[in-house]
């Protein structure tokens, strides 16, 4: 027993893809003629200059925070839901039509509030109702269901937007009119922009998650179907069922992300008003490796880097995609590391839980990696 | 025919052809066994570092028009076969899930493409001037359609039937459909399973990389953000599975895509008249058809529907139509194969 190696080699490993990303970002920066440091500088400043700049970054951390939380779940039972993102944007309709039609007194702004954010809900777990049924019934792959449908929100929303919900002057693509103030959810303070009742929400839905994938059979059988979902139908585990609740629980806390998103972040609703949140919440899930304990972290250093990069274009004139760019660069190398770890050094790590990163050695994926052709094995044992 | 009618299907052609070269790469590369998922990153980045680099060079003014093009391609090609390689060697070598590799790496490059791009938006640069072929031009009705294109239409043409070719009637290409069938099996027969996944996946990759080019040096000159193909990645990898994975279907598919976009535009520019009768409707919801198109292509092929509505028909019909409808992936496609 040598532990030091294995220690040094572990922690070698995590700071590795850090450094690497780091350094290439660094380069790229340099490539277009710019100081890293005074990126870095202005990413910082942009994140937690002050605490208006810190309310920015609860802002995006709290949608961002609710879908990767969401695509825990998903991941655990093996789906790719890529249509997280048009789930978003459908709750944002949703909670965009309550906030144009319905109307109750001032007083109840708070009901209002509850209300919208319920619809939110629902109009997510309808679209990710879609993918799941294209998936589960009809074998068309989660993935590519999902993209279509990302993109025929899209489409309706500009519909919407420049159509039924134009404002009334100077009707144009940009947007509906401000929703009315008793639907709009309201700022903690001005200093610290933020919304308190949905910072509560998230942490509601994050222990309520934990406990559901750890402490219920659902969460059980979630694992069963992801791990194996051949074996899992032996076992008499409602494979479908396990399946398409997944996908609801996911659309349904992206929905109310994407009411975040109108209801606050902007007060009206606004093509691409999910801004690209759910498929970083992918990049965070996919990072982790699906483990839900870490993701409020991940995601909050995320979210720093999102809104330190929109100071990038003010202080430096670089295009803010340079967070894209970070995000995506450590995502990919600690996915590759972990395989440099696992195929070169696999006594430095434990036994591993099934990830969505890693591939079974076995010829037929029992976790589809296309997973259309879930349904015809699943035909042979019936 | 008339001559508008024509002069749209060649448009349609030369429009499809991006789609045609892309999902062909990514045919090759799925029959050997490999998903490469980041084609709608690569297509972005691939084209605007073809563009960067023929624009470069027009700016550098140190070659001629068509080596500035040449360059442009060479540089797009090799982006779209890096990217491709790196899924390989994260699913062969260290044993990642090719789909969430080739997730991130869609997302990665796209953003890469934008952060790049930034510099390069909107301005004008080096564009494949058309060529049409002597003689095979002046066909009725084909020649005007097929023949008076630019160089990469007429390589689409080529490329499709030798894909084509060495897939089903070379032995070359038996190993090629056997690694990505059953590779324990071809692994026996001598086959040299992981080095071959690596060459298909390349060449696919570059393919996909020629694509991107012609985006940016043809069919939408230049670059924009957002760029003009988003989607097309995603579309042409539906397209593979709609075409089953056969050459001849899968170009079908982008023909079938690339038509239904040009009459959408073409209504929502002009207007719809149907029988004299002017009809109108939000057109932007036109925007919807190839997305709509997109689900119903996979419906038809995955399974599940189709399956169901088969039953109903008379016995004899079901197994045709089924062998005609229906499409199935290389078996092993998206897993890893070990030597023992």
């Amino acid at each position: 027993m040598k532990p030091p190696r294995g220690i040094a080699i572990r922690i070698a490993f995590l700071l590795l893809p850090i450094a690497i990303s780091l350094a290439i970002g660094a380069a790229l920066v340099i490539a277009v003629g710019r100081d890293p440091l005074e990126v870095v500088d202005a990413l910082w400043k942009g994140a937690f200059k002050d605490s208006r700049k810190l309310g920015g970054v609860v802002n995006f951390w709290i949608p961002l925070t609710l879908v990767s939380i969401g695509l825990v779940v998903t991941f655990r039972a093996g789906l790719w839901n890529i249509g997280v993102e048009g789930q978003m944007m459908m709750g944002a309709i949703f909670a965009s039509w309550g906030a144009q039609y319905i109307l109750l007194d001032e007083s109840l702004s708070p009901l209002l509030n509850i209300v919208l954010i319920a619809l939110a809900a629902v109009g997510g777990m309808f679209w990710a109702f879609i993918v799941g049924i294209l998936k589960i019934r009809l074998g068309v792959n989660e993935i590519f269901g999902g993209v279509a449908l990302n993109a025929l929100v899209n489409v309706i929303s500009i519909y919407l937007i420049s159509g039924p919900w134009q404002p009334r002057i100077g009707g144009s693509a940009q947007g509906t009119e401000p929703f009315p103030a008793p639907a709009l959810l309201p700022e903690f303070s001005a200093r610290f922009p933020t919304n308190l009742f949905m910072i509560a929400v998230v942490i509601a839905a994050f222990l309520i998650v934990m406990v559901m994938l750890n402490a219920t059979r659902w969460g059980l059988n979630l694992k069963a179907v992801g791990a194996n979902m051949r074996s899992a139908l032996l076992l008499g585990v409602a494979t479908e069922r396990t399946s398409l609740s997944a996908f609801l629980v996911c659309g349904a806390l992206a929905g109310i992300a994407g009411s975040y998103r109108v209801l606050f972040t902007f007060d009206n609703l606004r093509p691409l008003a999910s801004g690209g949140i759910g498929f970083l919440g992918l990049l965070v899930v996919l990072l982790l490796s699906i483990r839900l304990l870490w993701v409020p972290l991940i995601a909050f250093a995320f979210a720093a880097i999102l809104t330190g990069s929109t100071r990038l274009q003010i202080a430096l004139q670089l295009d803010s995609s340079l967070a894209g760019v970070l995000q995506g660069m450590l995502v990919l190398f600690v996915i590759l590391f972990h395989g440099v770890q696992e195929v070169f050094f696999p006594q430095t790590l434990d036994a591993s839980a099934p990830s969505p990163t890693h591939q079974g050695g076995e010829l037929q994926a029992s976790r589809g990696s296309l997973p259309h052709r879930d349904g015809g094995d699943l035909e042979g044992v019936k | 025919m008339n001559q508008e009618l024509l002069n749209t299907l060649g448009s349609i052609v030369g429009t499809a052809t991006p789609l045609v070269i892309a999902s062909l790469g990514e045919t090759i590369t799925e029959r050997a066994g490999v998903v490469n998922l980041s084609l709608d990153g690569s297509l972005a980045l691939a084209a605007v570092l073809g563009f960067a680099a023929a624009w470069t060079a027009q700016e550098a003014g140190m070659v001629d028009p068509p080596m500035q093009i040449a360059l442009g391609i060479a540089v797009a090609m090799l982006v779209g076969a890096l990217i491709a390689l790196l899924v390989g060697f994260s699913s062969i070598k260290l044993r990642r899930d090719q789909v969430a590799v080739g997730f991130v790496l869609t997302l990665l490059a796209a953003e890469l493409a934008r952060f790049l791009g930034a510099d390069f938006t909107r301005i004008p640069g080096p564009q494949i001037t058309r060529f049409n072929i002597p003689l095979l031009e002046q066909v009725p009705i084909l020649g005007p359609v097929f023949f008076q294109q630019n160089l990469l239409v007429y390589f689409s043409y080529i490329l499709m039937f030798g894909i084509w070719f060495w897939l089903f009637r070379s032995s070359g290409g038996l190993t090629l459909r056997a690694i990505g069938e059953r590779p324990e099996a071809a692994y026996a027969r001598g086959a040299r399973v992981q080095r071959l996944r690596y060459w298909y996946t390349f060449l696919g990759g570059a393919l996909v990389g020629l694509a991107g080019a012609a985006y940016s040096l043809n069919v939408k000159p230049g670059w924009s953000s957002p760029p003009a193909m988003q989607g097309d990645g995603w579309i042409a990898l539906a397209i593979v599975i709609f075409g089953g994975w056969h050459p001849f279907r899968v170009v079908l598919g982008a023909y079938l895509f690339a038509a239904l976009r040009a009459v959408s535009s073409h209504i929502q520019t002009n207007g719809l008249v149907i029988f004299g009768q002017e009809i109108s409707f939000p057109f932007v919801l036109l925007n919807a058809l190839p997305w709509l198109l997109m689900i119903v292509t996979l419906l038809i092929v995955s399974g599940g529907l189709t399956e169901r509505l088969l039953a109903y028909m008379p016995r004899g019909v079901q197994h045709r139509l089924r062998a005609f409808l229906r499409s199935d992936p290389p078996k092993a496609l998206g897993t890893r194969f070990e030597m023992e």
